[in-house]
């Protein structure tokens, strides 16, 4: 009977397509939307993600996310290195200042001081320039996006294209001038600012005077030292907040998730791209059934059981939910690819892949449970009604 | 054992008068409740032999496709007993109750409900594949049967590119191809034309009766009364006469 419930599923091409698209479309829109919601959540830690040399982050204990800044004494990080099991630890300035253009405008950017002695911490991939370029006076290196986007210069003629500020051009920040001498990559962030990195003594002299500047402390931790106890030693012997990497980053994630709307209102589209999936697969599965139910009455005054015909609409439901899952899961894995490099968050982890599975499974199974109820109450009796 | 012979059959055409096919003794049946109430059936009694063809006639509204549904066991009545082969639908669990009508009964609609995705053959096939036949020797199975009502060209076409009358003839061949003891038949030709429901009326004349096979055949048509062993004219609920030919139904 399974070959009769195929049959009865795609031979008609009309509804068989319905049904496969509505299915498509909302595995589509869950996929999309949960990677797109993932793609934002990993952009409010880009900055430590580019930081991947820091074992341990050490930071003010009041520091809720990584572009909440709350300075300490530079004394500290003499605490830090006396600390059990750390192998090295650099200091770390971060912070938004004012940028003035040689056309005369002023452009907030981020600025990231790196320890002078070992420029840990800067960013990973270099187009223009060597990172040892900072050693030079006044350098600094800009992010390409910052470099091409918000810092480049004023066309040459009104309405022709802006053009992108290069090694050798200047800026003014604080008064100081600063010259650049590389562009970089670095991983997008909620923060929009052009990313500008110096050494750290520079990036304080650029920085307002203040008693307090550095930002963060990175610490490499001894090989085999525990990282977590290495963490708890830290706040112990210092009264600092120490987290690992991965701790650090869901700290922010979970401050964004707690205190912006963003998250809210992503999590309002995936639950809506759900409702919507669930709606749409749920209905063109459910009237497939209807359209369906004399025959699966003829069926049952034939000999069928309600076990079989219970088989048989399972089966019906598992093939086109596969294959709705698979092109949905297909299309956005597609749509992720021509989206790179593009404004537009996109992160495809393997678990959204599951999430979605398991989804497609559950709408599936809903559409399927509710189908088969109208077939198991099916009076066979209704075969002779014309 | 008392039989009658008619000769024109393909097989032996034996009616065995010494045992009963279907057996009905006071058969109620109301549908709804309170206002609404629609006594179907009032005390239907009725015996039907192995291999007999009675036909059911009656006007539109007194209950023919109730009874047959309670012969068929795809309708419970409220009272009385309707024993088919001697097995009481009502001892039956829902699952045997299924089970025996895939092995027993045969159906003929009339709207033919073949599914319609399905060729002629696989159509042909389903009762044996409800059965649990493997699906190449069931199709083969549906080939032979098709053949037998005409339509070996046919196997391959859907039933939206047959006719009416071809559309009642691969329904036929599907209540045929798993050798049921009974067919039920509701207004088969009634959805045809003259000349094409005679045809189709002769098929299952000469097929379906045989081996002590029964046939119960709501009709309308007057044209087919001949085919039939006996007649039982219903109405109201109730069979008010039950005849060996026409001529003897019309005079009562
Ligand atoms: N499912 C049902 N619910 C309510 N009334 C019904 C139902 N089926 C049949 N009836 C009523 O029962 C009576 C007998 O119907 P039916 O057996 O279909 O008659 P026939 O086949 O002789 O035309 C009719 O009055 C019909 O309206
Ligand atoms: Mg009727």
């Amino acid at each position: 009977m399974n070959f009769v419930a195929i049959k009865m599923l795609v031979g008609d091409r009309a509804k068989y397509l319905g049904i496969l698209i509505g299915l498509t479309f909302s595995s589509f829109l869950i996929t999309e939307q949960m990677a797109i919601f993932t793609g934002l959540m990993t952009r409010t830690f880009g900055f430590i993600t580019d930081t991947s040399i820091a074992d341990v982050w050490v930071m003010d204990p009041k520091v809720q996310f990584v572009d909440d800044i709350k300075p300490m004494q530079d004394t500290q990080l003499y605490r830090i290195r006396g600390v059990d099991g750390v192998e090295w630890a650099v200091p770390l300035y971060k912070g938004l200042l004012k940028a003035k253009l040689e056309s005369g405008t002023f452009q907030t950017v981020n600025m990231i001081g790196l320890d002078d002695a070992t420029l840990i911490g800067g960013p990973s991939k270099m187009i223009q320039g060597k990172l040892e370029d900072l050693r030079q006076s006044e350098g600094v290196i800009v992010d390409i996006v910052g470099a091409t986007g918000k810092l480049a210069k004023p066309p040459l003629s009104p309405g022709g294209e802006r053009i992108p500020i290069n090694i050798g051009d200047t800026l003014e920040i604080n008064d100081h001038r600063a010259t650049v001498v590389g562009t970089c990559v670095v991983t997008r962030t909620f923060q929009s600012q052009p990313v500008v990195y110096t050494t750290y003594s520079r990036a304080t002299i650029f920085a307002p005077r203040e008693r307090k500047l550095l930002s963060f402390i990175l610490v490499k931790a001894k090989q085999n030292e525990d990282i977590h106890a290495l963490t708890r030693r830290i706040r112990k012997v210092t009264g600092l907040a120490a987290y690992s990497r991965d701790e650090f980053k869901q700290l922010t994630v979970n401050y964004f998730m707690k205190y912006t709307g963003i998250p809210v209102n992503f999590g309002i589209a995936v639950l809506l791209g759900f409702v919507v999936g669930i709606a749409i697969a749920g209905q063109t599965f459910y009237n497939f059934t209807l359209d369906n139910l004399r025959h699966f009455g003829t069926l049952k005054a034939m000999g069928t059981t309600n076990a079989k015909l219970l088989g048989m609409i399972i089966l019906q439901a598992m093939i086109v939910g596969g294959i709705g899952y698979g092109i949905g899961v297909g299309a956005a894995t597609l749509f992720g690819y021509m989206v790179k490099g593009t404004e537009l968050a996109f992160r495809l982890p393997w678990q959204i892949l599951a999430i979605t599975g398991l989804a497609m499974a559950f709408i599936c199974i809903l559409s399927a449970v509710i189908s088969i109820r109208k077939v198991m109450k099916l009076e066979p009796a209704i075969v002779f009604k014309t | 054992m008392v039989t009658t012979e008619k000769g024109k059959q393909p097989c032996d055409k034996v009616i065995d008068y010494s045992s009963v096919a279907v057996y009905c003794s006071g058969i109620t049946k109301t549908y709804g409740s309170g206002h609404e109430v629609v006594h179907a059936l009032n005390g239907i009694s009725l015996e039907i032999y192995p291999g007999e063809l009675m036909m059911l006639v009656g006007p539109s509204g007194c209950g023919k496709t109730t009874l047959i549904s309670i012969m068929a066991g795809i309708l419970d009545q409220d009272d009385g007993e309707c024993l088919v082969f001697g097995h009481n639908y009502r001892q039956m669990r829902e699952v045997e109750k299924t089970r025996y009508r895939g092995d027993t009964i045969g159906f003929v609609f009339q709207a033919y409900n073949l599914i319609p995705t399905l060729t002629a053959a696989e159509n042909v096939a389903v009762p044996l594949l409800i059965r649990g036949m493997k699906r190449k020797e069931a199709i083969e199975k549906a080939r032979e049967t098709l053949n037998n009502v005409g339509l070996a060209d046919r196997a391959k076409a859907l039933p939206a590119d047959l006719s009416g009358g071809q559309q009642q003839r691969v329904a036929i061949a599907r209540s045929l191809v798993h050798d049921p003891k009974l067919i039920v038949c509701d207004e088969p030709t009634s959805a045809l034309d003259h000349e094409t429901g005679y045809k189709v009326m002769e098929l299952l004349g000469f097929v379906a009766v045989c081996s002590g096979r029964s046939l119960v055949i709501v009709t309308h048509d007057a044209r087919i009364f001949s085919f039939a062993d006996r007649i039982a004219r219903m109405d109201d609920g109730k069979i008010i006469g039950v005849a060996n030919s026409p001529d003897k139904l019309t005079k009562k």
